[in-house]
């Protein structure tokens, strides 16, 4: 069977090569460096622009960015038939190609998350160092993490009042930086999308800007979710823990304090969601107005085969309903909770849409193509591109940002 | 001591000033300069007689053995279309597998394995169209290959390095014609080349060679004496999708409005 064959149906006429190629992974690869782009965004809110109301979410973002970060390129790797040569991107880059120019801004935009986060958390690393070297007789572990965190400080252990407010000078150029290269980040996702001139659906201007704002409301949402969710976590921990340690934030506290920057946070998520559908709705308008020759198959597409998909779930579901919920006064957790899961589904529905959307139609403009999503796999590549390859994708970002609270924890203060 | 500070920005300007040098050596490889200026090289074109065609797929076959596609694969470097247009105004296209069997059937295949039959009083007219890969001078495929994985030779004929291939496939989405797919075999971008490793020798393709009909051709433009060239320069010819702008190099004689 040939690549994209176990995916694939094809109705009227297509060239006899065509098949669905881009599959969910290509779905999901945007969909992780929008949220890598967004919650890098959130956390600059604070840093740059000092909006004092996001100081609770942004450390949490920032990291959560980083921890999604080497999830952006996994599912490229996975979708790759070639995934051993996969490094030769960065090594021989042909810089014609927006995949190319990817890499380096990737790296880039990498060098600057991890600076900024060392900056950050330097206090606390030097903290953690000393308390550790004093220990005398250190267990295995506690000599693993004294290394560890040595290392971490980089040699700077100076954590005067000057060298702290050097460091904080440093987060705020360095998240002033990184605004911009985020956005080149998913910028240039989209650019990889909008520059295939054999594509109709995709070949326009606007799609890395539609790119950057709907990644910026799936960063946000993302994080107001995990931070509501990791609260409530530490809610039912405090609610155990309190009797043995009474220093620790109360119930009450925590709550109010989870409030206050749900409802600040939602604001901006507002905004954005606001810009993202002015795009995406003027991209549609201008199609149809200006009816090119392609737009009689890319109608046939947008209002026939993926009508559920485009108005149902990603605008009904996906933007409408939130909008709704975020308006109502007096934004309750659960409700926020509930909105932000929907903004994610219409994002991803967004993604999706584009890339297997894009691929619905036959580059002869009269046949079609099925994607139909594997689920159980039965070969490598069914598993890959499949319904559980995505769900890989998923779900390690999480793991990655456990490990990372263990090093940098998001919620302790250090300033 | 060295200041941290200074060890920086001393890093950062060792890295910055290796850089230059660096990218001069992209910048001024001779090889490729002579390559491009060489002019006098051939350029191969290809010249398809839509009004010879007769459909019968020999081309696809002799094709698929010649490279190495396996022949069952559901992928072909080269096929043949055809078209069928029916006085309603309506054109019906089918190529079932690439046409490597001609076309035994009738009926008009529309996917999910059914026919669609047409009354031979419905139709207005009907040809067949064979289609490859047009080794175009601008070539997209090669412009978004990200680690330069395909490449367009002097003599004009776009390559695949299997070696080099990476398989992200964005080559494939960005081919205006379709004519490209992952081979089954080596996980690689795999299309027509001209028979690359035969033209270079001075023999045919090999559907040239397989072609019992002479609907097929290559030539070298760049020979004003060549056969082929002389019907490009004097008769009315035609090129697939032109608007792309990828300036085909595959010409067609007796080209309809109907072709996509
Ligand atoms: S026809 Fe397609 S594969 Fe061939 S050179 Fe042109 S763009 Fe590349
Ligand atoms: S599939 Fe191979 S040849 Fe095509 S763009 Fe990717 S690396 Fe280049």
């Amino acid at each position: 069977m040939v690549h994209g064959e176990a995916w694939t149906i094809k109705e009227f006429f297509t060239y006899p090569n065509e098949y669905i190629y881009w599959t969910i992974q290509i779905v999901m690869y945007p969909f992780m460096t929008g949220l890598v782009a967004g919650a890098f965004v959130l956390s600059s809110l604070y840093h740059v622009f000092g909006v004092k109301q996001l100081k609770g979410i942004a450390r949490f973002s920032l990291v959560f960015s980083f921890a999604l970060l080497p999830v952006a390129m996994l599912p490229l790797l996975m979708h790759l038939q070639q995934p051993l040569r996969g490094i030769e991107v960065m090594m021989t880059p042909h810089f014609t190609s927006a995949i190319a120019a990817f890499g380096i801004v990737f790296s880039t935009y990498g060098m600057i998350v991890a600076s900024e986060l060392w900056f950050v958390f330097r206090k606390h690393f030097v903290e953690t160092a000393l308390a550790l070297k004093r220990v005398e007789g250190r267990t295995a572990l506690q000599q693993g993490q004294y290394v560890l965190f040595s290392v971490l400080t980089l040699g700077a252990w100076d954590v005067s009042h000057e060298a702290l407010e050097a460091d904080e000078r440093a987060v705020k150029k360095l998240a002033a930086a990184g605004i911009p290269v985020a956005c080149f980040l998913h910028g240039y996702a989209g650019f990889i999308f909008g520059s295939v001139k054999a594509n109709a659906l995709w070949m326009t201007p606007l799609m890395p800007v539609i790119f950057i704002c709907s990644a910026v409301v799936s960063g946000i949402a993302l994080c107001i979710l995990t931070y509501i969710l990791t609260m409530e976590i530490r809610k039912q921990l405090a609610r155990r823990h309190r009797l043995a340690h009474p220093e620790l934030p109360s119930m009450e506290e925590l709550k109010s304090a989870e409030a206050h920057v749900v409802a600040m946070t939602s604001r901006y998520l507002l905004m954005f969601m606001v810009a993202a559908i002015t795009l995406e709705l003027l991209d549609l308008i201008f199609r149809g107005y200006t009816a090119v020759k392609s737009w009689d198959i890319l109608r046939s597409v947008i209002y026939e085969r993926d009508f559920v998909n485009i108005f149902v779930i990603q605008y009904g579901l996906g933007n409408l309903v939130p909008f709704v919920l975020f308006m109502i006064p007096g934004l309750t957790i659960r409700r926020a909770a509930v909105g932000t899961m929907l903004v994610l589904v219409g994002v991803f529905m967004m993604r999706w849409n584009v890339v297997i959307g894009g691929q619905a139609f036959s580059s002869s403009f009269s046949g079609f193509m099925h994607y139909v999503l594997p689920i159980w796999p039965d070969s490598m590549e069914t598993l890959k591109e499949g319904f559980f390859g995505a769900m890989i994708v998923a779900v390690v970002p999480f793991c990655i940002f456990y490990v990372l609270n263990k090093v940098m924890p998001v919620f302790k203060e250090t300033h | 001591m060295i200041s941290r500070r200074s060890f920086c920005k001393k890093s950062l300007l060792i890295a910055g000033g290796l850089a230059i040098p660096l990218s001069c050596l992209e910048l001024f490889d001779p090889k490729r300069l002579l390559a491009e200026k060489d002019q006098k090289g051939p350029r191969w074109v290809f010249l398809v007689d839509t009004r010879k065609c007769v459909g019968c797929g020999f081309c696809v076959k002799g094709c698929k053995v010649e490279n190495e596609v396996p022949y069952d694969a559901n992928v072909t470097r080269t096929w043949v279309e055809r078209y069928v247009v029916t006085n309603d105004g309506k054109t019906h296209i089918d190529s079932p597998k690439g046409a490597r069997d001609g076309f035994p059937n009738k009926g008009i295949d529309i996917g999910h394995g059914k026919l669609e039959e047409i009354k031979d009083d419905d139709i207005d007219k009907a040809f067949f169209v064979p289609k490859l890969c047009n080794q175009c001078d601008n070539p997209p495929c090669v412009q978004v290959c990200p680690v330069g994985a395909t490449y367009q030779t002097a003599d004009g004929v776009v390559l695949v390095d299997r070696s080099w291939c990476i398989g992200c496939g964005y080559c494939i989405m960005g081919c205006p014609y379709g004519v490209r797919f992952f081979h089954p075999v080596f996980h690689v971008a795999e299309k027509c080349n001209f028979c690359y490793h035969r033209i270079t020798k001075g023999m045919q393709t090999a559907c040239v060679d397989s072609c019992a009909f002479g609907a097929r051709r290559v030539g070298n433009l760049r020979d004003p004496e060549d056969p082929v060239t002389k019907v490009i320069m004097t008769e009315r010819v035609n090129v697939l999708k032109e608007e792309y702008g990828t300036k085909p190099q595959v010409f067609y004689l007796g080209l309809s409005k109907e072709v996509k």
